[in-house]
């Protein structure tokens, strides 16, 4: 994987995440030479930290156009998965049947009620349809239901694929269409030097015509670099994996969902804990573990076979950022907590705008801007 | 049926009831120190005295005079007054705010998961076979040496028909001899120590004449050599199943210019013993690659003492050594760690050391001859082609290969894209393998390389055990954030 | 293909215990694990694994591998090497994942 010393890029994503390679994806038939600069196999990669839940109904409270960009993606989603198969012979596992939010006892039911009803009232908000099921109606749906879930948020556009098959799918996609990925080449520093953005990395300095800023809780230390102000938080979510079974569960929840290949993933915490994702909590692991036997009892002789963390990208407001720096133009930069829900969108619909070299006017809310505001 | 509110406390928590944790409990405890020791199987003695107090193979000559040492740990473990949980398995700690531990096991017998507070820990948690990768390896027919050893002095079972050793190591004609002593008949040993190997070993030589295994080593393999064929410089081993029984039918293998197949009942794998280090990597412990042993060792100092305060290690799973230097070993980690709960100073911890580290020179001479003769040969560490390397999810070595290619920065990495190391085994028996392959492929050394992230729980445990465990107010709303 | 060693005159007299092995009956000896008594009956493998179908059996023999999976009682995945035999235990070979039973 040798770049020669001369090479200019057209585009250098920094960052071979979900985000970064969804972007790559979108832009390989759009520019020449594109090179994805990725880090080394023990980094902060959220990218392996993923529930795989393609989610629109918890998304944009407090930010109605987060919820519509949501929205457009998993519509969007099953062309995407179509292509990635038909590019690489990659089935990623899209299964787009509806997904629930369990609710137990009156209290909850009664705060998410109202939770959802505030952010459909959201001006920007794309409605969509959505429903409050009681216990009967949500059994139907996943089959030996504890009685302790009383209700549940169902909505038919939410569903799972498999990240990891995605990720791979992507980077099988990159050889197929010439993109370099360039691993153990994390960036340092950025440079602009006559219109040219000069990437210093432990291996070589790679130069790029744009770059895209796609480097996750990376971002943080990079933006600054190209006078984009990306104040970022990191927050630790713990995801307890179970062993393969039979397949049982079809509707996905936001906390236990069974994945094409037969094993569970139960989640998930959010947690401070600075950028501690080397370690999984007892209580926390406790807490998982005690809620999901009661959304779903027969799991409690099956065994988990792991336990990780992994700190989730959000920036400090927890919404998506998308930008071009105005002193940098050509830099752009691309951050969610969602990579795997809005991978769709960022290959389909953001890349094209990166390649055009402008942000549509719609994104306008996801910029850093809202921050400046913030500050003073 | 106990919770949270029957925890137990101790000083010290030994955790394997090998010769390394008998050993620690038993001077801990002597030392004054309330200590607990902990072990998976249901009685001591770890897997080199595996059975010792209940083996139907009671003929000592069966076994022989090393195995039956074992003996001598046991009557002054039993009255040195530590508590002693059998069958129970230990998957997480917890670091607590006084320094001290909090250790999650759950008991085989009654599937619950509890808690025990201790100040200190010794892991003695010994060693494992190390991955012994060739085509076939995962049929029904083929066994590690150390699997077959375990059938032995457990039940007295031993294999009928034609059986072949494959491999090399020491354990390999440990096994053969024992085997010889019960009367079992073996077909052949298939020696894969490449010829001139020996070579390599000579520097040692000199160590190794003085060792104390000399004697002992040379009677066992005249013996072995006199009664079986041995194949030496043996490479290519296949295992070869029957036509749609999907079990062992047939070995193939190469030795000169020649290939040879043949029809076999059993064969039994071995080349050697790795520390066993998932629990000590998810504590957090450094660890560095050996260039002796090509594998990973946790960091230690002369006591055992890691990077993480309060935990030592004690045994195999610090550095192959031996059953004698674990016991020394074993020793000298309650002596440190004595001291470093203040129940004794450091001159009398250094004091009562001495001999310990007199013992344990002398128990670890020759090894560096062994290690050199018996080092594996990279072929049998790097596969190709179709040979299983995660046997838990099926991932072959062109797969771990051809992703390597393509760039994959590392095991974890590797894991992320074809889930080898996912499975139950929690990447015991894949994790040294994948290292070496994207080693082979990218042209770096292991040691950069790395190997899996490991994470609590380092066993399988079922949902409902996990469940049992103590939340806090913070882990609830941690998890469970609806708020009106 | 494995076998009993012969009692010897100082082995301590054995003590038989009858489980069944997919319904069938089989005679181990008290002391046994699972792992064990199933070699001893010349069964070397007992499970059908999740990915493939494969046949697997007992290979390391110390709990490590997670290859001697069986139901034991009706609990599915349980290690055989782990797991001594009982009067009336009731094994089941692990065909491939197991059941999730609601």
């Amino acid at each position: 994987m040798a770049t020669p010393s001369n090479t200019v890029h057209d585009i250098a994503i920094i960052g071979g995440g979900l985000v970064g390679s969804a972007i790559a994806y979108g832009l390989r038939d759009k520019a020449r030479k594109i090179a994805v600069l990725d880090e080394g196999d023990v980094a902060l990669r959220a990218s392996r930290g993923n529930f795989g839940l393609i989610w629109l109904q918890s998304k944009g409270y407090g930010m109605g156009e987060y919820s519509r960009w949501t929205f457009h993606s998993v519509r969007q989603w099953p062309r995407f998965a179509a292509q990635l198969r038909d590019e690489t012979g990659i089935d990623v596992a899209l299964e787009q049947q509806g997904g629930l939010t369990p609710l137990m006892g009156d209290y909850e039911t009664e705060a998410r009620l109202a939770w959802m009803q505030r952010l459909m009232a959201q001006p920007a908000v794309e409605p969509f349809e959505w429903k409050l099921l009681d216990h009967r109606q949500a059994a139907d749906l996943v089959p030996g239901l504890g009685k302790d879930v009383t209700a549940a948020i169902w909505t038919p556009h939410d569903g799972i694929v498999n990240p990891l098959k995605l990720l791979r799918a992507l980077h099988t996609a990159f050889q197929r269409s010439g993109v370099s990925y360039l691993p153990h080449h994390g960036v340092q520093k950025i440079e602009r030097i006559s219109g040219v953005f000069h990437l210093a990395t432990p291996r070589a300095t790679i130069r790029a015509h744009k770059i895209v800023l796609a480097a996750g809780l990376g971002n943080q230390g990079l933006s600054g670099q190209v006078n984009l102000l990306l104040p970022m938080a990191p927050q630790r979510g713990q995801i307890i994996v179970l062993e393969r079974t039979r397949r049982l569960l079809e509707t996905p929840m936001i906390t236990l969902r069974q994945n094409d290949e037969g094993s569970w993933l139960v989640g998930d915490s959010q947690e401070d804990a600075g950028y501690a994702d080397h370690v999984v909590t007892l209580p926390v692991l406790a807490t998982l573990a005690d809620r999901a036997v009661r959304t779903l009892p027969a799991l409690k002789e099956v065994r988990a076979v792991r336990a990780w963390s992994a700190l989730r990208v959000k920036a400090r407001d927890g919404f998506p950022v998308y930008d071009q720096s105005a002193t940098h133009p050509g830099a752009f930069v691309a951050t969610c907590h969602s990579g795997v829900t809005l991978a769709a969108i960022h290959a389909l619909t953001l890349a094209p705008m990166i390649a055009a070299g402008e942000l549509a006017a719609d994104l306008a809310p996801f910029s850093t801007r809202r921050f400046h505001v913030q500050e003073t | 049926m106990s919770g949270p509110d029957e925890m137990q406390n101790c000083d010290l928590l030994v955790i394997g009831a090998g010769p390394a944790g008998l050993s620690a409990a038993t001077r801990a405890a002597g030392l004054g120190l309330d200590t607990v020791l902990i072990d998976e199987q249901p009685a001591p003695g770890g897997q080199i005295y595996r059975a010792i107090n209940s083996t139907p193979v009671q003929n000592r000559a069966i076994l022989g005079a090393d195995y039956w040492h074992g003996l001598d740990l046991m009557e002054p473990f039993r009255r040195c007054g530590a508590r002693y949980i059998a069958g129970a398995t230990v998957w997480a700690m917890n670091r607590l705010e006084d320094g001290g531990f909090e250790v999650a096991h759950t008991t085989t017998a009654d599937h619950q998961a509890h808690l025990l507070q201790t100040r200190h820990v010794i892991l003695a948690t010994g060693a494992q076979e190390r991955p012994f990768p060739v085509p076939g390896w995962t049929l029904p027919g083929v066994i590690t040496a150390g699997a077959a050893q375990i059938l032995l002095k457990t039940s007295g079972v031993v294999p009928g028909g034609t059986t072949v050793l494959a491999g090399g190591g020491p354990l390999l004609y440990l096994l053969a001899w024992q085997y010889l002593n019960a009367g079992v008949k073996i077909h052949s040993i298939l020696e894969t120590t490449p010829p001139g190997q020996w070579r390599h070993a000579l520097p040692h030589a000199w160590s190794f004449l003085r060792s104390p295994y000399l004697g002992k080593g040379m009677k066992l393999l005249r013996a072995v050599r006199a009664a079986v064929p041995v194949v030496t410089g043996a490479t290519a081993i296949e295992a070869l199943p029957g036509p749609g029984t999907g079990q062992l039918a047939q070995l193939r293998y190469s030795a000169g210019k020649q290939t040879r197949t043949l029809a076999v009942d059993q064969l039994l794998l071995h080349q050697g013993v790795v520390p066993n280090t998932n629990l000590s990597r998810a504590i957090g412990v450094d660890h560095a690659w050996s260039e002796r042993q090509d594998c990973w060792e946790p960091v230690v100092d002369a006591f055992g003492a890691t990077s993480v305060p309060q935990v030592t290690i004690a045994g195999d799973g610090a550095g192959i050594a031996g059953a004698i230097a674990a016991e020394h070993r074993g020793c000298l980690a309650a002596l440190h760690a004595a001291a470093s709960l203040g129940r004794i100073d450091d001159k009398a911890r250094d004091h009562a050391a001495a001999p310990h580290r007199a013992a344990l020179a002398r128990a670890t001479r020759g090894r560096e001859f062994f290690d050199a003769l018996y080092r594996v040969p990279q072929a049998l560490r790097r596969p190709v082609g179709d040979v299983i390397v995660c046997r838990c999810e099926e991932v072959t070595a062109e797969e771990v290969r051809q992703a390597a290619r393509l760039g994959c920065q590392g095991p974890n990495q590797m894991k992320a894209f074809l889930r080898c190391g996912m499975g139950p085994c929690q990447g015991r028996f894949c994790g040294l393998t994948v290292t070496e392959l994207i080693a082979d492929e990218q042209g770096r050394h292991p040691r950069e390389v790395g190997y899996y992230r490991v994470r609590f729980p380092v066993k399988p445990v079922t949902l409902g055990e996990i469940a049992t465990l103590p939340q806090t107010d913070a882990s609830r709303s941690a998890v469970v954030r609806f708020k009106k | 293909m494995f076998r009993r060693l012969e009692a010897g005159p100082s082995d301590p007299a054995p003590r038989t215990v009858r489980i069944t092995v997919d319904g069938a009956a089989l005679d181990c000896r008290e002391g046994d694990s699972v792992a064990a008594a199933l070699f001893a009956a010349g069964i070397p493998s007992c499970r059908d694994t999740a990915v493939s179908g494969a046949k697997r059996g007992p290979f390391c023999m110390m709990g490590l591998c997670y290859d001697c999976l069986v139901g034991i009682d009706g609990r599915p995945n349980q290690q055989a090497c782990m797991t001594k035999v009982r009067e009336g235990m009731a094994v089941s070979r692990q065909m491939g994942a197991r059941e999730v039973t609601i």
